[in-house]
Parts: structure tokens; sequence; C-alpha cells
């Protein structure tokens, strides 16, 4: 998982088990970007929902539970209404799981109420192939028949294999594919970054 | 731990406490899917799995299925029958035949011990003990565990008291490696020709009476009782039975307030517990059932969820 | 006939007490001389000896043929082959065939079927009709037609009426009663032993008890009517203590061992995750009870070492535990285990003359038959071994025709590389050779 980096000369283990070195690029976006980013995209879930009131978050672990859990905060303070936030782990709907070695940890999903014509907002930090976006619909769907889902991601770094689009973009940051997208957020990485590294 | 890196499951003896902990976290996992409106999730789509039962089995086999079902695999049922008489086909032969069709599972019940290892032995895919002979019933100690830890919250340093029929047990067996390793301390009491010839490989201590080894429990679990087993003389009567091993209301009342009373089912009313007991508030006999089937997922989930390495 | 000799061997012969160099020369089937220094005679055929060692022919005095009636599994003469590559010239056969040996007719066969064998079979009659022990069978009559002991091994005598009269009728004949100890009632359906491997296994038990408390009966019966008697496959700490009570009691009783009762012990079951070439009868115990054979066996309590050879198809023994048939088949590792026993130096007072008597000399008393010597006059029957050979256990290449050990994959020190039957060649470097 790219948080969990160390922020110089990380390795990582990928794929089949040979270890690259990941070089920090450049950082895309620092703590006051990504706080813009989400109250702008705070506004603009408000604003194409006419009201929030029928409006829940749902973040996908792990890096898309603090920050709908901070869209939830900007939203109150601005509308005054705790929405309802759902942690959706999408593990046991991946795609990949026949083609990986190791299976990922199963985490437990918490849908604490029912999202039956619900306007959903999903949100992760990052949108790149489509796939885990995918995965959560399906995941989703199967607890229930919301109204809507919309998409509100930190990070569209581009490169989709899927029919997907984010209804709600922090920032678009045009990468290759030998580059990989690291967001750091306070809950889980002790500080608010988004680098690009180089996988050589 | 993050993967089980095993082929089989064959029972608890071999396995660490790391691979238990990781089975019972991801079976909570599975409990949430369990009560959801559409109890089905994607992640063995395409996985075929044979449910081989040569022993008459309705809970566990159940149990399996739905776990399998949950997980939308395609299980199919074969009852074989096994006999050292009949010269029917041979347990490798069968299994081998089954191989062939591409199926990626095999769980099976079988009256002999050891047969899960001997069929692991003999074929590629991943085996499933439900239950060999006397021997281990690994799935049914991991959800009497995960049951444990659901309503107590741990299960280190917790006394489990099994009672009854140690001896021909598969499921005390199970219990008894897999409680020990989580750091539980475990008692077992009965009728003296009921317990295992020498439990010093065990560990665990044998309190010849019950009361005392009730005393300050956490856990009381009885065991089903085999009619045939009063028939080779291992004890005089049920009703003696009954008197001398029985749980009752009054009986548990040396055991922890909040204690749990299990059982493995199917019970025997009034022979091992009480009914008042078996229903009563203290009771997670049925609570036992629903861990099944999501300590049963998570084991499918951790064996088939990956590919396999070369 | 060929004149043989062998040149420069370590030369074993406990029968008097011999273990030096000496040379050994073969006229006629026997031993003409062994001495140090000899001169090979011209045209002698030269068998250099040095670094090997030279004992008598070893006699395995309990295997298994499974002939009549399962050669699937082993024939009188892929028996013989077999013992000839373990370094075995004469075995004694079980009696319990299908037809059991029980009748002159049976024992005829097998001796004659072995004529032209590369290795001497010693019948061993039945000691009750059909081993159903309830009826003595014609002990005076197979006796007469070779049989050399009486058992009705592989099934205990229950009866204890039927082994006083056994023992005494038998007595009255000269002839020797082998049994096989162990209380059908105790043993029930057990597959191994009890203990706590066999409780943690979940497989039955087969305690101690059943093999003592019927050994204790026929000590007494023995003592009571007389006779010779045998015990086969000494297993447990109780017997040992058993046989040598009534041995310094002076009754007229031996005792035998297996390779699999000395080096294995009940943990092998568990170790090998079930496989049922662990399963024997009396079954492998616990790991007390194996040093008491050891402490038995130098100490004289237990007279020889028997092979036990008990052949099963891989189609009986490739299933389940419980499904599987008792035995081990040991003619072609009986040898080489011991050998490498020694090797190993884990048994402090052991000695390569001490295996040779247990072997060779002790089964030749004790049955009453020739060999277990090497002096002139004596049939040339004659293993040579190197102690420092190493090989790997592999069944596949046995002569056997079964295929059942549990020792397969271990690597041992100590081979035979000749066998020689009346002073021909059967086995060179562990290629059995047709009779001419």
């Amino acid at each position: 998982m790219p948080g969990t980096l160390p922020p110089a000369a990380a390795e990582q283990v990928v794929g089949g088990g040979e270890k690259m070195t990941l070089n920090p690029k450049a950082t895309v976006m620092d703590e006051k970007a990504i706080k813009q980013a989400l109250r702008r995209i705070a506004h603009e879930i408000i604003e194409r929902n006419k009201s929030i009131d029928n409006v829940a978050l749902v973040g996908i672990r792990s890096r898309g539970v603090p920050l709908a859990s901070r869209l939830q905060a900007y939203l109150k303070e601005i509308e005054g209404i705790e929405i309802p936030l759902a942690i959706l782990d999408i593990t046991l709907y991946r795609d990949d799981l026949s083609e990986r070695q190791d299976q990922p940890e199963v985490h437990t999903t918490d849908v604490p109420f029912d999202i039956s014509k619900k306007h959903l907002v999903l949100v992760d930090d990052v949108l790149y192939t489509g796939r885990t976006i995918r995965s959560a619909m399906d995941a989703l769907i199967d607890l229930g028949r919301p109204a809507t889902i919309q998409l509100a991601v930190l990070v569209d770094r581009g490169h989709r294999e899927l029919p997907i689009r984010a209804d709600y973009v922090g920032k678009n940051v045009p990468t290759s594919r030998n580059e990989q997208v690291e967001v750091n957020l306070v809950e889980i990485d002790g500080k608010d970054q988004v680098d690009i590294l180089d996988l050589k | 731990m993050q993967t089980l890196r095993r082929k089989d499951i064959l029972g608890l003896e071999e396995m660490s406490a790391e691979e238990i902990t990781l089975i019972l976290e991801t079976a909570r996992s599975m409990r949430e899917i369990m009560q959801r409106h559409i109890k089905k999730v994607p992640t063995l789509r395409g996985r075929s799995m044979i449910n081989l039962f040569y022993e008459p089995s309705t809970r566990t086999k159940a149990s399996f299925e739905l776990a399998q079902k949950y997980m939308s695999s395609d299980p199919i049922n074969v009852a074989g029958t096994s006999s050292s008489l009949v010269k029917g086909e041979t347990l490798k032969d069968t299994v081998r035949n089954l191989e062939m069709m591409n199926i990626d599972c095999v769980v099976m019940r079988h009256p002999v011990s050891g047969s899960a290892h001997y069929l692991a032995r003999n074929v590629e895919i991943s085996v499933v003990n439900a239950g060999d002979g006397m021997h281990e019933h690994p799935t049914q100690g991991l959800l009497d565990m995960f049951t444990i830890l659901d309503k107590k919250g741990r299960l280190e340093k917790l006394k489990v008291t099994i009672v009854g029929d140690i001896r021909h047990s598969r499921v005390a067996r199970s219990n008894i490696w897999g409680l020990k390793k989580m750091g539980a301390e475990v008692v077992v009491s009965g009728p003296t020709t009921l317990m295992p010839p020498d439990m010093e490989d065990f560990e665990i201590r044998f309190e010849p009476s019950l009361d005392d080894a009730i005393e300050g429990a956490d856990v009381v679990m009885a065991l089903r009782l085999q009619k045939e087993r009063q028939e080779g003389g291992l004890f005089p009567t049920l009703r003696e039975y009954a008197e001398l091993y029985g749980l009752n209301s009054r009986r548990v009342e040396k055991a922890n307030e909040d204690a749990l009373i299990m059982h493995p089912g199917p019970i025997n009313r009034g022979i091992e517990i009480s009914s008042e007991l078996a229903d009563g508030p203290r009771s997670v006999v049925l609570d036992q059932v629903t861990s099944g089937v999501a300590v049963r997922m998570a084991i499918l989930y951790l064996l088939l969820g990956g590919t396999k390495e070369e | 006939m060929k004149t043989l000799f062998i040149k420069g061997g370590r030369l074993i012969d406990p029968s008097r007490n011999y273990d030096d160099r000496a040379d050994l020369l073969i006229k006629g089937g026997l031993v003409e001389a062994a001495d140090k220094n000899l001169k090979p005679p011209d045209g002698a055929e030269i068998i250099e000896a040095d670094g090997l060692v030279v004992m008598p022919g070893l006699i395995d005095m309990h295997v298994h043929l499974r002939d009549p009636g399962q050669e699937y599994k082993e024939d009188v003469l892929s028996g013989a082959r077999a013992a000839a590559a373990g370094g075995f010239t004469a075995v004694a056969a079980m009696a319990n065939t299908e037809p059991v040996a029980d009748e002159p007719p049976t024992i005829r066969y097998v001796a004659d079927k072995a004529a032209g064998a590369v290795a001497r079979v010693y019948p061993i009659g039945a000691l009750s009709k059909g081993l159903q022990g309830v009826e003595l069978a014609e002990l005076g009559r197979m006796q007469k037609a070779g049989a050399v002991a009486f058992s009705d091994d592989g099934k205990p005598v229950l009866n204890g009426t039927l082994m006083r009269n056994a023992l005494q009728y038998a007595g009255g004949i000269g002839a020797l009663v082998i049994v096989h100890e162990e209380d059908p009632t105790l043993v029930g359906k057990g597959v191994m032993h009890e203990g706590s491997v066999s409780s943690v296994l979940g497989l039955r038990g087969i305690p101690a008890t059943a093999e003592e408390a019927m050994l204790a009966r026929d000590l007494m019966l023995l003592k009571m009517v007389g006779g010779r008697l045998h015990i086969a496959h000494l297993s447990t700490a109780g017997a040992v203590e058993l046989v040598r009570k009534a041995k310094a009691d002076g009754l007229p009783v031996t005792a035998e061992v297996t390779p699999q009762h000395l080096l294995l012990t009940d943990r092998a079951v568990k170790n090998s995750g079930y496989n049922t070439n662990t399963k024997v009868k009396p079954p492998l115990r616990s790991e007390q009870d194996r040093q008491a054979l050891w402490e038995g066996l130098l100490d004289g309590t237990v007279d020889a070492i028997a092979s036990d050879h008990a052949p099963h198809h891989s189609d009986d023994k490739d299933v389940e535990y419980d499904f599987a048939p008792f035995g081990i088949a040991g003619l072609e590792t009986t040898l080489p285990l011991l050998l490498d026993e020694l090797a190993s130096g884990r048994i402090k007072e052991l000695t390569l003359s001490m295996l040779v008597e247990k072997l060779s000399t002790a089964p030749a008393r004790i049955l009453g038959v020739e060999g277990g010597a090497l002096k002139p006059g004596s049939p040339a029957d004659i293993t040579i071994v190197d102690p420092g050979r190493s090989f790997i256990v592999n069944p596949d290449n046995w002569y056997s025709k079964s295929r059942n050990t549990p020792f397969a994959g271990r690597q041992l020190k100590g081979a035979p590389v000749y066998t020689i039957l009346s002073g021909e060649i059967v086995m060179k470097e562990g290629v059995v050779a047709d009779r001419k």
C-alpha cells in the first residue's frame, strides 16, 4: 500500500515478489491543497444534489475512509447536518483474486443504514484503472438499491480500463504507467501529502 | 499474519495461534455478509467444490454448503459409502476421479482417523477436514472458538471445561488444541472410561469430579454421547450417565455467573444437557450454528482466495 | 561344484566365539577350512574380502511368504530372492497361508517349491487346525513332512486349554511352539499402541497388557506342562521382563524381536501422517518399551532378531489407516538397519558378533536347523557384509513383490554384498542370481 511507505527510497514488493525501488519524483498536493480540494468537493456535492438530506458517504477501505470522514465534517460545517457514513471493504469483490498469490486481508464492511433510495457518494483516494470502483459498486448493489451512486476521488491519474469516471475530482494528475501515486493521510500515515513516485 | 500459507485444513494441532487468529478475524467479516439481505459475494465465483461425506451429517454439510454458496462457488454433494468389508471404489480412486473434473477443493467427513491426511497426500487440491474419525474436526473447533471470542471478547486465560466422551470425540480434540494455542485453560471431565487412554500430550487437566471441573469455568461445553459407547461397556446406562455427568442448571451454578453453555449438537436432551439449560439464556448453542457458516466462509476464502504458489 | 576361497575378511563365528581375520575355503557346499593365511587352491574362485565381514548365513526365523494363496503379495521363490538380497540364507515361513499350512501336503508344497530357491525355506506348521484355535493340528505328521516349528502366528491362541495341550503334546514329540502373544479381547479394534500418541491421533489403541497378559499365561502353562516355547516379536517392556524372569526360573523359553520394534516407536505413526506402513502387529510401542527391547537383547533375554516379513500389496496398504492390513516387509532391510544402528554407535554395548549371534547362530539353535556356524564341516551358507557401504532404502528395487516399509528413503550404512548358499554365490553386490 503506497501510504505505508517510508518517504524516501522506499522498497515495495510488487506482483510476483521482485523488489522495486521507488524514487519520489514530485509532490503534487500538500496539506493545504488537499484541504482545499476536499472543501471544494463538499460544495460540489451540495450543489449537485440540491439538498444533502438523502445523501450518504461510503468510504472505500483504506484511504477512502478518512477522506469520507473529512467530507462528512465539511458537509456538517456547511449544512449543519451530519450525513451517514459507511465503510466498504471490497476485498471479496476484487476481480484479480485468482491472479494473486496471497489473498488480501478481509476487513469488515460497516454500513449502519439502509442504502436503498439513497444518493451514495463513493469516496476513494486514487482513481486509476476503475476496477476498484467496479468492485465497490458491485458490493453496494448487493447491499441494496441506491437512488444514485456518485464517485469522489482525491486524485484521478488516468489510464482507465473500464468505462468509469469520477463525479468529483480533487486533482487530475497525468501520470505514466511507470509511476505510482502515493497518498498520505494524517489519520493513517501521519501527514497529508500526495507524491508521484517513479518505479524503476 | 495476512495470509494462510497452507494447502489443507486438516487439524488445529498443526496450526499456529497466528493462523487461528487470522481465520477468526476473517470470519468476523464473513458474518457481516450473512446478516445482509443479499447473502452472497462473488469472491469464489467459478470455483467448484466437492463435499464428500462418508458419514451422515446434517449441520456440518449444510453449513459448508451455505458457506460455499455465499461465496459464489459451486458445491456438489457426494455421499460416500465406505467399508473395509464391502469392496467398493477406494477413497483414493474416488477423489482422483473427482480431481480430474477440475475441482478446486474437497471437504471430507470420514469415519477413519487420519483419512484427511491420507487424502491430502494423494491429491493436489485443497482438502478441508470436516471430521475424521476420532481425530479432529477443525472447523467445529474454530466455530466454537469464534463463538466464545464473540461473547467473551477473548480466549486467553478463560477456563473452558469440556464434559463427556473426550476419548471418541474429534470435536473435543480440535477444541483442546485450538483453545490451548489461544491461551485458554482446558479442563476435561466425564467417566474415566470415556477419557483418552493417555492425556500427556494434550497437556490438559482431567478432573474426575464434574462439580470441581465446572468450578469457576467461563465456558462449559458438553459433548454428544454416542449410544453405542454404552453397548461397548464403557458406562452402565444412559440414566446413570445423565445423573453423574449430565449438565443442568443446578450443576452449572458453580461456574462463573456469565459462563457460556455450549454443545456441538445434535443434542440428546436430558442426557448430556437439560433442556432448561440448552434453551436458557447462557446457552450459545444456536450462535454456534451461525458461527459455523462464517468460519467456513473464512476458511474457503483463505484457502482458495489466491492462486497456489508454484 | 566350484571351489570358493574367501580371502582376508573379518570372520565372525559366534558358535565358537571367533572374531578375527581368517580365510575361508569352501568345497562341495561345505566349509573345508577356516583359518588365517590359507592358500587358495588352483582354480578356486576368489572373493577378496579385505574390509568385509564374513559370517554364517543369516537365518530369519519369522517370515510370511503368502504362498500358497496370496502370491500377488509374495511367493516362496520371490521371498527366497528377497532373503538372498537381504543377506539371509534361510527363512522360516509361517503357516497363515491360504490354505493354512496345517497338514503335511501344504508343508511339503512349501518345501518342494523351495527346493531350487536361492534360500532355504523352513516351513512352520499351524498349531491348530485352520488357525481356528479350537483343535490341535497334526503336529507329528507335519514334523515328519519337514515342519521345523508350530505356530498360529497372526492369530493368538485365546483358548488356554488348547495352548496347554499344544505345549504338552509338542513337548512330547520334541517340537518347538512359537506364539504370537496378544489377547484379542484386549486388542479389540486397536490399530496402534495405546498411549499418548494414539490418544492424540484418535486411533484405537492396543494396550501393552494385551501382549503381557497372554504371555504371562503361556509362561505359567509352560511351567506347568513343559515343552519348548518361543515368543515371537516381543514388543513391550513388561513382556521383556516376563521373559527375563521366566529364564531366571529356568523355563525353556526363547524370544525374538524385530528391527521395527527396536528402531521405531508409536511416534512414527504420527510423524508419518498416518502412513499405513507403520501399522504392524504387535504395534510400534513407546520409547520406554523400545529401550527395554534393546536392554533385553543386550542382556540375553531376547535370543534372536527376526524380520516378521509381512508383505502386503500396495492396493491393500494404500488405504485409510483403519482399513490397512498389519505388517511390514522386512527381509531386505533387517540386516542393513541393524548394521546402521551398530555404525551409529547409539547402542554402546552392541557388537557385530552379537548381531550375528541374534541373526544366525541363535535362530539355528532355536529351530534346530543347520547353520549358524563357520567351521570345517559346516554348510557353506555365508553372508558377507560391507559395514561401510551407504545406501538409501528404495523399495522399488526390492526382490520382494511387496514394498510396504516405513523405512523407505532412509540412508543406511552397512549392507550385505554376498550371500552364499551351499557354496554357491546367490547374491553379489545386491544382485540375486538364479541357481544353476
